[in-house]
């Protein structure tokens, strides 16, 4: 009965959605909107090659630091939920659940682990220049430690050393965006207040790229600090403090 | 073939999230309740995508080879809207995978049928 009220409720849903969609043409140009104010003004004005970036750190760089923020809340939020007093045996031992990986797996993890924190800071260095920027590099570097992680039983993060990470780069990215107040032209919060340089050039984009650097070291340190938050949890009856 | 083109990249997307809204509503294993929300999200990610794209439209980036030769670019605006869309599923799973840790901890089940205390 209940199979039934469900899957005519969804099959209700998916008529109307589509039927709302093939009205709309897949692939013309029909949003009359700020596209061409974009791509006009990103590499003229701005000189950023990457006009995606260019919306996202430059047009709507507010919008950004409150998605910084929902990352930097949903990592305190886990924190919060998992949180357990921990016994001195817990302190001095923690345990992984995952059992211990083969030999081939650790050999190579050790070797690729470096060159994927590489691409990581590659990407988010080259922000503005090719595809990707802060989040995308800070998820690379992310995967570079869960590699780590799942392979080495004994291989841990220092959470003090994440939160000093995160506490600096979104400190350094809300003095960029007061700096903007004092120093750009009209004086406005996230303004770019630095030379523009030249189209296509590693150093341009004004503030783009020191902000994409903050931003990719946090959500590294945010990705990495919940991955390990997830993965480091004990079997449940071994902890006499359980509940 | 365009109208193929509409109703297959629309279609798939409007399937991933009644699949995924599926999954959340009928699904009694909590892990897969959470997959559920993340497959709804990455439709609603394609969708975004799709309604800005332009046929012939490059990715809207001036590298040396594009810059200047007056190259179709597809709409930038939705892929930016994305990019904050997927960071803050992410968000969403994380902290939906934490809850049901907890739960977990506490019931030794991840079935929702077996976790009593929410009924009234």
């Amino acid at each position: 009965m209940k199979n039934v009220i469900i899957i005519s409720l969804l099959g209700v849903t998916a008529y109307y959605l589509l039927s709302a969609f093939v009205s709309i043409p897949f692939g013309e140009d029909f949003i009359n909107g700020v596209k061409d104010f974009y791509l006009n003004k990103s590499p003229e004005d701005l000189k950023v090659a990457n006009v995606v970036t260019s919306i996202v750190v430059n047009f709507r760089g507010f919008d950004t630091l409150g998605e910084v923020t929902v990352l930097f809340l949903a990592s305190t939020a886990l924190g919060s939920i998992l949180y357990r007093r921990r016994s001195s045996h817990t302190a001095l031992n923690p345990q992984r659940t995952a059992p211990q990986a083969s030999t081939l797996v650790q050999a190579g993890a050790k070797v690729i682990f470096p060159f994927t924190v590489l691409l990581g800071a590659y990407v988010f260095i080259h922000g503005h220049l090719t595809p990707g920027g802060g989040f995308q590099g800070g998820a690379i570097i992310a995967t570079g430690f869960l590699l780590m992680l799942i392979s080495y039983r004994k291989f841990f993060v220092e959470h003090n050393v994440l939160t000093w990470i995160e506490a600096l780069a979104g400190t350094s990215f809300v003095v960029i965006g007061l700096a903007g107040l004092v120093y750009a032209d009209n004086h406005n919060f996230l303004e770019n207040f630095l030379p523009a340089g030249e189209l296509n050039d590693l150093l341009s984009g004004g503030i783009i790229g020191i902000i994409y650097i903050a931003v990719g070291f946090k959500v590294g340190a945010e990705i990495t600090g919940i991955l390990d938050t997830l993965l480091t949890i004990k079997e449940a009856g071994l902890d006499p403090e359980e509940n | 073939m365009q109208a193929f083109l509409t109703y297959s990249i629309y279609g798939t997307a409007l399937f991933l999230m009644l699949l995924g809204l599926y999954a959340v509503l009928m699904k009694k294993n909590l892990i897969k309740i959470v997959i559920g929300l993340s497959v709804a999200d990455s439709g609603l990610h394609l969708l975004f995508v799709a309604v800005g794209y332009i046929n012939g439209g490059t990715a809207p980036i001036f590298s040396p080879a594009v810059a200047g030769t007056g190259t179709v670019m597809t709409d930038p605006v939705p892929q930016a809207l994305v990019l904050t869309a997927i960071v803050i599923g992410f968000g969403v799973t994380a902290v939906a995978l934490a809850l049901v840790v907890r739960l977990y901890r506490k019931h030794n089940t991840t079935n929702i049928d077996e976790i009593k205390n929410l009924k009234w």
